[in-house]
């Protein structure tokens, strides 16, 4: 074990902060949130990734037929650390990067990468994941979008729920039924759809925090491409798995936590509790410090992950426990944050006496949506246990 | 960046599972913590054959001058299959006492070669009963004359020193802070010495009462002096604590698998209880504690040795982090064995009480979160 860097591995993270420190974009104040899809917001975001990208720091780790630099995971690690430290806006295009992205690497066509992943890379082209419907949450194989094949187009008629960024996003992964005779997981198939394909229709659903971010979709008779199609017809389920794995490690990232135990730390150390800084409190010191001992533990576990993907060692059910832990720990940070904070804790955005602009208590309900989408901590209790233990179904 | 075990590491991980499923079943710990010692000098030997009570002992003396990493993917198995006995003690304790007791190297000369080669039992005598290991909970005390020591003092929960050749005292010649703290080699059969077992619910250990009066000591009995006796002897416990922390790793493990295989055959309403949700949930709950604190264990072993300025906060964490998860391990498995596992003649307990031990031994989780808190808020 070694949890050294090489000296070029050192050089390339001060080149990284340097550029970084040069690059990072101001805030504007006037712009609203990413959930809300102002575009403000939204084209200086892409601007953003552009410049990551551009700078050579985007998705290092992809082929670089397909945009990508073909480096290692450390150097990705490093840029993902330093971008923490100063506090980056996150990436607009995650879905894209993290999720699509590395699904069509695995299963996609040359012509869907060539034609895809450039796009993805750049931010020029946003996606959103069409996976769940009224009917279809956990049980996800119960989906019931139809796509008929007729010639070489696919007639979409169905809708689709809960649907993140939908609202500005360009391009949808979609699952979609094509043979609704065969058993639940053997009729569904995954396709690419364009969003401004005529038939289909976005409406915003207002989040507990009082903002948009996802959506309901409906499509009426849209026609797209056969050549949109990724893997075979009807065995969609196993592309929609790799996609599902990736999202859980995306979701189980230890980049979120971290910042957000610092800034809990930054906050128990500022407000008072019994005349004196809530960092001094016995009850709140040990409660911090179970908090800490819990991120750092994430983090090594990352290192630990880190070397098994370049010793090319399979997961197993890595991502499932991943994602558990770590969305259920940003809500114990959350959740701890509004203690030590008092009343002010329920202060909402925009409320002049509010902490850090009255952040945590939307953290607090953003990380609880956390730990229901992509498979709520029950589905990945049932994963862990019968795919990692082997437990009877 | 690389944190993964070594081929080495990863072949001492399998060769000890394999020898300890041989030579240590339930069993033979069953019958081994119902004897007087509570221990099997022919295991010992055996492990001494295979270099494992030398491991962190330099090779000048007899040892094969491995890390802390190494001793503890043996301590985890050493906790897997609930090993009782002195390994702890004489590897762990002793061994570390006086390899951090630089400037000592009689006693090193003296002492080590007997321990790696499995000759010589050793322990270390720290606690006097407080909860929490602070130099003011020493209070043996320690007078010189021109050529002695004289050591009083009772020390309390000195794990095996019943059938230690050699227990090293912490005791104090001033003062209530650390400066005041030094270490001592203490034969066991040096006169004034008395040593009562204390009866643990934990049968694997066996920790004891050391009654010192007026013990007369050579000069040369002295490991470390004042201002390094606290400093060596804080490396002893956090080591210590990275060895329980990792016993409590292997333990848990244990008991998770037990329950799941358990789980998987005990049939009611029909089938198979496993398929409960109820229970895979809890077992769930169990992998999602114990797998990333595998990386913490390895972490805190990998900075005793490689990142001095980290080593206490990272052993502080293991140890509090990895004794709660044992407790909690423990209890969930016992409650999915239903009525069985409540039992004497069921296996669970040993680890279930074995976890009780590892919960209190140097500082409980308390203690070791507010030292967290101390270094990082
Ligand atoms: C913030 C957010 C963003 C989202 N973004 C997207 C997106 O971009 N694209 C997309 O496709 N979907 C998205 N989702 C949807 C998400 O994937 C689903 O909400 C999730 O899979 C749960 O489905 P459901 O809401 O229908 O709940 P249900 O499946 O109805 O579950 C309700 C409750 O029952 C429990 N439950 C259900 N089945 C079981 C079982 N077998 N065992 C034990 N308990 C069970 C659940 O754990 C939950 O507590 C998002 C959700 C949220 C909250
Ligand atoms: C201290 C003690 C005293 C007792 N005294 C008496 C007494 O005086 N008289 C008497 O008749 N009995 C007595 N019992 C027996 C007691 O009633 C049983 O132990 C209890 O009903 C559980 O049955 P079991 O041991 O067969 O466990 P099991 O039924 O095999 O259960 C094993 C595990 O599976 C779980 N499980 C089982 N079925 C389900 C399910 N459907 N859903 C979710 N989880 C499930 C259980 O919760 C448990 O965790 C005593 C038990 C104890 C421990």
């Amino acid at each position: 074990m070694d949890l050294s860097f090489t000296p070029e591995q050192e050089a390339f993270r001060r080149q990284v902060r340097a550029w970084v420190k040069a690059n990072l974009p101001k805030r504007d104040p006037e712009a609203g949130s990413l959930e809300s899809g102002d575009p403000r917001r939204i084209r200086m975001l892409k601007a953003w990734q552009r410049k990551l990208y551009d700078a050579g720091y985007v998705a290092m780790g992809w082929p670089r037929e397909y945009g990508g630099q073909g480096a290692d995971v450390v150097q990705q690690t490093i840029v993902n650390e330093e971008l923490i430290v100063a506090r980056a806006p996150g990436l607009v295009g995650g879905m894209g990067i993290q999720m699509v992205g590395p699904t069509l690497i695995q299963h996609g066509t040359e012509e869907q990468r060539r034609r895809f992943l450039p796009k993805i890379l750049t931010a020029e082209e946003i996606w959103c994941q069409g996976y769940s419907e009224p009917g279809s949450g956990s049980d996800l194989a119960s989906l019931r979008t139809r796509a008929e094949l007729v010639g070489d187009e696919f007639i979409i008629n169905g809708q689709k729920v809960w649907t993140s960024n939908a609202h500005f996003a360009d391009w949808m992964f979609c699952l979609v039924r094509t043979d609704p005779e065969a058993p639940k997981h053997r009729g569904i198939s995954y396709v690419l759809i364009d969003m401004k394909t005529p038939g289909i229709a976005v409406r915003p659903l207002i989040q507990m925090t009082g903002e948009p971010g996802f959506n309901e979709v409906f499509f009426d008779d849209v026609r797209i491409p056969r050549e949109n199609l990724v893997g075979e017809l009807n065995q969609g389920w196993l592309v929609a798995n790799a996609t599902l794995q990736h999202e859980r490690n995306m979701l189980g990232s230890t980049t979120t936590t971290q910042m957000m135990m610092n800034g809990l730390l930054r906050l128990a150390r500022t407000c008072q509790r019994n005349g004196r800084a809530a960092a001094d409190d016995p009850v709140v010191r040990q409660q911090l410090a179970d908090l800490i001992i819990r991120v750092e533990t994430m983090k090594y576990h990352a290192y630990r992950q880190l070397t098994d993907a370049i010793r090319k060692r399979p997961p197993g059910i890595g991502a499932s426990v991943n994602k558990l832990v770590s969305t259920e720990l940003n809500h114990d940070i959350a959740a701890m944050a509004l203690d030590v904070m008092g009343p002010y804790g329920s202060l909402g955005r925009g409320a002049a006496d509010a902490h850090d602009r009255g952040d945590w208590p939307i953290h607090f309900m953003f990380s609880l949506g956390l730990i229901i989408g992509g498979g709520t901590s029950q589905i990945q209790k049932n994963i862990i246990s019968e795919r990692g233990l082997g437990m009877p179904r | 960046m690389d944190f993964a075990l070594s081929e080495e590491q990863e072949l001492l991980q399998q060769s000890a599972r394999d020898f300890l499923a041989r030579e240590c079943a339930p069993t033979v710990v069953r019958q081994t913590m119902a004897t007087p010692e509570g221990y099997s000098p022919a295991l010992h030997q055996k492990m001494a054959a295979l270099g494992w009570t030398g491991l962190v002992i330099p090779e000048k003396f007899g040892g094969l001058g491995l890390g802390l990493l190494d001793l503890a993917v043996l301590c985890e198995e050493l906790g897997r299959a609930a090993v009782p006995g002195p390994f702890f003690a004489t590897a762990v304790l002793g061994a570390l006492s006086l390899v951090h007791a630089r400037g000592a190297t009689a006693q090193q000369k003296l002492w080590l070669p007997q321990i790696a080669a499995g000759e010589a039992l050793a322990t270390l005598a720290v606690s006097e009963g407080e909860p929490c290991p602070t130099p003011a909970a020493i209070r043996t005390r320690c007078t010189s004359t021109r050529s002695s020591f004289r050591l009083s003092g009772t020390k309390l929960f000195v794990p095996d020193a019943h059938v230690a050749d050699l227990i090293v005292t912490a005791a104090r010649t001033r003062g209530r802070d650390a400066d005041g703290v030094c270490l001592f080699a203490v034969p066991r059969d040096t006169p004034g010495v008395t040593v009562r077992p204390l009866p643990d619910v934990d049968q694997t250990r066996r920790p004891c009462a050391v009654e010192l009066r007026d013990v007369e000591l050579p000069k040369s009995a002295r490991l470390a002096d004042e201002p390094a006796g606290w400093r060596a002897l804080s490396r002893v416990t956090d080591a210590a604590c990275v060895t329980i922390a990792a016993d409590s790793l292997g333990g848990s493990q244990r008991a998770l698998e037990m329950a799941v295989d358990y789980a998987r055959t005990r049939e009611q309403f029909g089938r198979p209880i496993g398929s409960f949700q109820a229970l895979k949930h809890m077992a769930a709950e169990m992998v999602s504690e114990i797998e990333p604190a595998r990386s913490l264990v390895w972490y805190a072993a990998y900075a005793y040795d490689h990142e001095p300025r980290r080593a206490g906060l990272a052993a502080a964490m293991a140890k509090a982090r990895l004794t709660d998860i044992y407790s909690r391990t423990t209890n969930r498995a016992v409650q999915m064995h239903g009525g069985i596992g409540f039992t004497w003649e069921h296996d669970m307990q040993l680890w279930f009480k074995r976890a009780l031990w590892n919960r209190t031994a140097f500082g409980d989780a308390v203690f070791h979160r507010e030292r967290v808190a101390t270094l990082s808020v």
